[in-house]
């Protein structure tokens, strides 16, 4: 009997109604699925297809001067008879790291401060409004810091803080002003650059802290008030402990962000390619050099030079990122 | 550490007021200290506003929205940003409908069908790294792509560049929606004798709208502050184009090229454009969050 069912299915349509039913809905699926699934592979073969173009472009340069490529700071585009091209990437690639550096230096106890601030302390009243300042920090766009930078900044710094270091300088040789000042050139350098860019990862860092600050469970919080525990002591000895690991993800997560940020930099280090002599030297970094150059780039090797420097830039990039992200876990942003 | 605690010397009512107000004071100097950081970074946003209002609604007229940009060394409040305002409305609507499309559908795979699978593990990680890869990288890849082979810049390949730099946010903001979704929902659906793909469709894309909104709008965001893929790929334009093979004009650009002249007139220009800038993104930002936090409360 129930073989006599099967066979009856198998042999002929037994559907009851007309409507185009499972099957057509089967075929649409599908496509659906398909097309979900090419979305998700053009996504992957864009990042591929990044680190090939770079891998590309940038190889006739690093096959042309191999390491001296990352060791030497000579970059000079206009080559001669007697003086041919060359390209040494040192100075940007440094450039990069130092500014970086010192603007994670500045915003992450400023980071800190602020999560702290809007976690334990910040009166109901107003947190609402801090929150919404800094997501309005975070969303400027890149080149308004940097239109801010080089009309505001820069001349201010230059005014009130290198002048009078410039002047205890001269007084005094040999002392902690002179050493700091050595190479200094204008309010448009190194330092001005890493404030900037501090400004700039600065929301993006207390976004994820505060966020990580609220996932410790308020349990542990309440045991630790209850321990008779101050304030400080249960941020510094229970919170900030709980959540160690993933608040390294969030900082290399702002690390990631400054190292490439191009256009806010580029107004406002002052572009020179040389190896950087102090911290209020001008400099460059690799987002900075392509950006300025590129576009007129003279050569092929010139422009080979610059791909290179990206690729660089996109592998200190990719691996402090992934760093980043698995240390936050999938979950957070 | 444990004797020294219990030593009767420590217990002396002194020292334990002693220790208390110490613990006090320093808790004091902590909650000032952040208070102190959380100022710096208000500081730092009144001042950064302060100037893009003050130098940008100073040079604002009438003409910005009707001349294009004018040539070096004219008198200052002529010329506009007509082309550059056009240009940018053009790319970031043909890249919002790339990233769009490209960006939900792939958020959808990762959500609705990427649950255990390897693939989607790897397709999740790469988009973080793109979300955060540095802009500039993406206008040269775009460079080699599309400008390369066609001997010069374009609408369309500064579109492209920046339907790069948008999709990842799109894929991650679509995820995270669909997944706020409840199975109940699907399991619904698919009880009525719909297939998955159409239970996606008409129920669970229906169900997230305002969170696919939000996402577009935060795409949006970042798109309209780009200026670095468009440096090397639109080739900029001192006319008026509509043109989208030809090079083309975007307020970015413009204000990367005013910037840094020495004529005021230009300079003028740069500011208003941010300004610009500036109220396009910060209002998508912000109308974006707010319909993110409004679903989130219902």
């Amino acid at each position: 009997m129930a073989d006599a069912a099967l066979t009856q299915a198998s042999e002929g349509p037994q559907r009851i109604d007309d409507s185009p039913g499972a099957s057509a809905t089967g075929v649409k699926d599908a496509i659906f699925h398909g097309l979900c699934f090419t979305a998700a592979m053009v996504l992957m073969a864009t990042l591929l297809g990044l680190l090939i173009s770079l891998a590309v472009g940038g190889w006739p340069a690093f096959s042309h001067f191999g390491l001296q490529f990352f060791t030497s700071s000579e970059w000079n585009p206009s080559g001669t008879e007697d003086h041919p091209e060359f390209y040494g990437a040192a100075g940007p690639i440094v450039g990069t790291l130092i500014t970086a550096l010192v603007a994670m230096v500045i915003a992450l106890p400023l980071a800190i401060g602020i999560a702290v601030f809007l976690v334990e302390f910040c009166p109901k009243s107003i947190e609402r409004w801090v929150a919404i300042a800094v997501e309005l920090l975070a969303g400027i766009p890149s080149i308004v810091y940097g239109m801010w930078g080089l009309f505001v900044l820069a001349p201010w710094f230059e005014e009130h803080v290198m002048t009078p270091l410039r002047l205890i300088a001269a007084d005094h040789p040999g002392s902690f002003a002179d050493h700091l000042m050595t190479g200094a050139s204008s309010g448009s350098n190194i330092f001005t650059a890493s404030i900037i860019l501090a400004i700039m990862v600065l929301p993006f860092i207390a976004t994820v802290f505060r966020e990580l600050l609220l996932s410790v469970p308020s349990h542990v919080r309440e045991a630790s008030y209850g321990m008779g525990c101050t304030p400080f002591e249960v941020v510094s000895s229970i919170m900030l402990p709980y959540i160690r690991k993933s608040a390294v993800g969030a900082a290399m997560l702002g690390l990631g962000r400054a190292l490439g940020e191009t256009m806010a930099v580029t107004f406002i280090i002052g572009n020179s390619h040389a190896f950087p002599k102090g911290v209020f030297d001008s400099g460059s970094t690799i987002a900075s050099t392509i950006a300025n150059e590129f576009a007129e780039a003279t050569g092929d090797l010139h422009t080979s030079a610059l791909i290179a420097l990206g690729l660089v830039l996109f592998v200190i990039t990719f691996v402090v990122l992934a760093a980043a992200r698995l240390l936050l876990g999938q979950e957070k942003h | 550490m444990a004797t020294t605690e219990n030593s009767p010397a420590n217990t002396l009512p002194g020292r334990t007021v002693d220790r208390y107000a110490r613990r006090k004071v320093i808790n004091y100097i902590f909650i000032a200290l952040t208070s102190v950081a959380t100022a710096i970074a208000i500081t730092a946003l009144v001042m950064i506003l302060y100037s893009l209002v003050a130098k940008g609604f100073s040079g604002l007229n009438l003409t910005v929205f009707t001349v294009d940009t004018p040539a070096g060394g004219e008198d200052l409040g002529s010329g506009g940003l007509r082309n550059a305002i056009v240009g940018s409305l053009l790319m970031c609507a043909m890249g919002m409908v790339l990233a769009l499309a490209i960006g939900i559908m792939a958020g959808t795979w990762l959500a609705e069908y990427g649950d255990g699978n390897k693939l989607a593990t790897a397709v999740r990680f790469l988009n973080d790294v793109l979300l955060s890869a540095p802009s500039i990288l993406i206008g040269l890849f775009a460079y080699e792509l599309f400008v390369v082979p066609f001997h010069g810049g374009s609408a369309i390949a500064g579109a492209i560049a920046l339907a790069i730099v948008t999709t990842p946010v799109v894929t991650r903001t679509t995820e995270d929606i669909l997944r706020l979704q409840s199975n109940q929902l699907r399991e619904a659906g698919v009880a009525l004798g719909a297939g998955k793909g159409l239970v996606i469709r008409s129920i669970i894309w229906r169900a997230s709208r305002t969170g696919l909104v939000t996402g577009g709008l935060l795409g949006f965001a970042r798109m309209s502050g780009e200026t670095a893929p468009l440096l090397f790929t639109t080739a900029g334009n001192q006319f008026f184009s509509m043109n989208v093979t030809q090079p083309i004009a975007s307020l970015p650009y413009t204000i990367a090229n005013f910037a840094l002249s020495a004529d005021d007139n230009w300079r003028r220009l740069a500011w208003v454009a941010s300004l610009l800038i500036a109220i396009a993104v910060l209002s998508a930002n912000i109308i974006g969050r707010q319909l993110a936090r409004g679903s989130q409360h219902k």
